[in-house]
């Protein structure tokens, strides 16, 4: 669910004009005949630039996302939960190469999106800027974050980019283990004692709202939204995955003896879908804008990582070019 | 590493896999690694932690000749008029087995 | 101590490396220094919690106190503990943490090699088990001494300081504690002394090819095995053991 558009008026149509409309019409007609497109295909300026920062805001998300739930591997409470969490975070770090490369694909390198990154200019998904607590907090990420991720990613299993549908296909086969145990872990500390309890809905309390902001702003202030639907690298609005996750939700925390903290919540019988209460966008435009919580903390060690591993991958490639130079000696004396 | 556009990243490596013996290497993804050997190690902790192969081959993105898509007309068109190529351009009786 | 005490011990020792080792490396998860780095760090973390988990299992069995794997992880303290000196060392930086795994690696991998033929045949199986994943991290931790020891003058230098750190605690990896004798004659326990020359053999020729002088060994220190742990241990056991220990009512 890392794919929200999080500019209000991006730039994108630069340059736009000096492309000929036969190429724009044969690619609009492929997209629309559900044609994959791959990198070296034509296709308009805007599509690409759309697409590098949706695809990389989708991976920095991953990678920050490993941090939140990062945080509690050193403090797993049995051997097996921190086994599960090791490797689902370890996933995570994957999903993000998966996504980083088929960035890529289109021109802009790993480095350069990091620095994007780095630099605060590019955004990831809101619900990483949020701190982790206590242990029902992984159950909690697992469950309602990964929840919500595979309700967008899902469909962007047919998005219009070959690598990047490609790479979620991938991502979705894999993610498929992580919402269940986080449910796991939330249905294990509800039947558990008091206090395991009191700490699960003490998590949902804190992770509610932000996970259903995670869908991003309500569609009528998502203004690329039609276009995006329009090329198939955004399948669903996001209202309607918003409402669908409520859906499934909601009968899931009740089944488990958790109250979802939103007083409005009721089943609307015309409807046939969950009301909900009134969403805090104001919040939701903070911590896109980086206000969040531990927005700092995250983007920190981010960067950290990056900075103190700078040596280290220097050291690798200057390994590399001794080698080859001495094969080229060595050749050259054969 | 002279020519390499970006002097100072690890080079991008294109992964394959062999699922099981007796298929096909297939393409898997990328990692980035500063040589063949690394690269191989970077394929297998990111793309075989579930089993998913018994060999792994990697190559410089950079050394991969592709066909041009504009040109995807002339590349392959031309074997669409080819159908005798196909077993199913020829008409066998029903009665003719093991043919 | 009794035979069955030693034994016991003996495979607490083989659990604790692992576990205590493992969590060191799930501290790099998600900060090192490339992706695919992270990925591969987390790898050997999660092949040593797996390894660490079956001799716990095997360790509380023998026992039989109803100790389980978890418990036995969860609620021990650190004169209890097993391990030796050099896994419970600070992660330090890449360097380090490389230096660190070569030399455990490369002491386990002559360790596994041995113990696949003992005698005890759960230790066996696990050991033959264990001994893919070891070879592997032995691999990957040589190539990267190759490569930080060869790359730049900042590298060899890190990686230089990442081993001086280290040397004082290998010896210890050879060390034959006092109930040993009587396992390694029942061919159960390997004879951690000779498994010294494997080791030599493989740092000489993985230092020749990083460009990196033999190590001066300086004294060693030890006493892990004894439960005479470096102040670093507590630590990583208080993080480690909090939850457990804060809610022992739960079960998680």
């Amino acid at each position: 669910m890392y794919t929200t558009e999080m500019s209000k008026n991006p730039q994108l149509n630069k340059g736009a004009a000096a492309e000929s409309p036969e190429l724009v019409a044969a690619f609009e007609a492929r997209v629309a005949n559900d044609e994959f497109i791959e990198p070296k295909d034509w296709m308009p300026e805007a599509y690409r630039k759309t697409l590098v920062r949706q695809i990389s805001q989708h991976a920095h998300s991953e990678i920050v996302g490993m941090l939140p739930e990062g945080n509690w591997i050193t403090r797993a409470p049995s051997l097996r939960r921190k086994a599960v969490l090791l490797a689902k975070v370890q996933d995570e770090g994957g999903h993000g190469l998966y996504l980083y490369s088929a960035a890529e694909t289109l021109g802009t390198s790993r480095d350069e999106m990091f620095e994007a990154l780095h630099s605060g200019k590019a955004k990831y998904s809101t619900i990483f800027n949020y701190p982790t607590l206590t242990w029902a907090d992984i159950g909690a990420i697992g469950w309602l974050v990964d929840g919500a991720a595979i309700m967008n990613q899902v469909p962007l299993q047919r998005t219009s980019f070959g690598p990047y549908a490609r790479a979620m296909v991938r991502v979705c086969k894999e993610e498929s283990f992580h919402q269940r145990q986080g449910f796991e872990i939330m249905m294990n500390l509800s039947a558990g004692t008091v206090d395991q309890k009191a700490m699960a809905q003490d998590a949902l309390n804190r992770w509610w709202w932000p996970s259903i902001m995670m869908f991003g702003p309500p569609d009528d202030n998502s203004p690329n939204t039609a276009q995006s639907v329009r090329w198939r690298i955004k399948r669903e609005t996001n209202d309607e995955l918003r409402q669908k996750f409520v859906d499934v939700t909601v009968p899931q925390a009740e089944s488990i003896g958790l109250t979802v903290p939103d007083a409005d919540l009721k089943w609307n019988e015309a409807r046939g879908h969950y009301d909900y209460g009134a969403i805090d966008w104001e919040e939701f435009w903070a911590v896109v804008k980086g206000e969040g919580p531990v927005a700092k903390e995250r983007v920190k060690a981010r960067t950290d990582a990056w900075e103190k591993g700078a040596w280290v991958r220097e050291a690798a490639l200057a390994h590399a070019a001794k080698q080859a130079s001495r094969r080229q000696k060595d050749a050259a004396h054969g | 590493m002279a020519n390499d556009p970006r002097p100072n990243e690890w080079p991008l490596w294109e992964v394959f896999i062999r699922a099981k013996h007796g298929l096909s290497h297939r393409h898997a993804g990328s990692v980035h690694a500063p040589d063949g050997d690394i690269a191989l190690r970077h394929a297998r902790d990111t793309y075989t932690r579930r089993m998913e192969g018994v060999s792994i081959w990697v190559i410089r993105s950079s050394d991969i000749v592709a066909s041009d898509p504009g040109a995807a007309g002339p590349t392959f068109e031309p074997a669409e008029s080819k159908v005798y190529r196909h077993p199913t351009f020829y008409i066998v009786p029903d009665h003719i087995k093991h043919i | 101590m009794t035979a069955n005490e030693a034994h016991f011990d003996y495979v607490l020792r083989l659990a604790d490396d692992g576990l205590i080792l493992s969590q060191r490396l799930g501290e790099w998860c998600g900060h090192a220094p490339a992706l695919e780095t992270d990925l591969s760090l987390t790898n050997i973390a999660l092949d040593l919690i797996g390894q660490a988990t079956l001799f716990l299992s095997y360790a509380g069995e023998m026992e039989g106190k109803g100790r389980d794997a978890d418990k036995l992880a969860f609620h021990r303290d650190v004169t209890k503990y097993r391990n030796c000196l050099l896994v419970e060392q600070p992660n330090g930086d890449f360097g380090r943490t490389i230096a660190r795994q070569f030399i455990f690696s490369t002491y386990q991998y002559a360790l596994y090699q041995q113990l696949s033929s003992s005698t005890d045949r759960r230790l066996a199986e696990i050991a033959a088990k264990a001994l893919k994943e070891t070879t592997y991290h032995a691999e990957l931790a040589a190539e990267w001494v190759v490569r930080l020891g060869d790359g730049t003058e900042e590298s060899n230098r890190r990686l230089k300081d990442g081993f001086e750190w280290c040397w004082r605690f290998v010896e210890e990896l050879f060390v034959t504690e006092p109930g040993d004798a009587a396992l390694v004659s029942a061919g159960i326990a390997v004879d951690a002394a000779k498994l010294r020359p494997a080791f030599d053999a493989v740092l000489a020729a993985t230092f020749a090819e990083a460009t990196l002088p033999l190590p001066k060994f300086p004294r060693p220190v030890t006493g892990g095995r004894k439960g005479h742990h470096s102040e670093h241990l507590g630590h990583l056991l208080a993080e480690m053991q909090f939850l457990p220990r804060a809610y022992p009512d739960a079960v998680w």
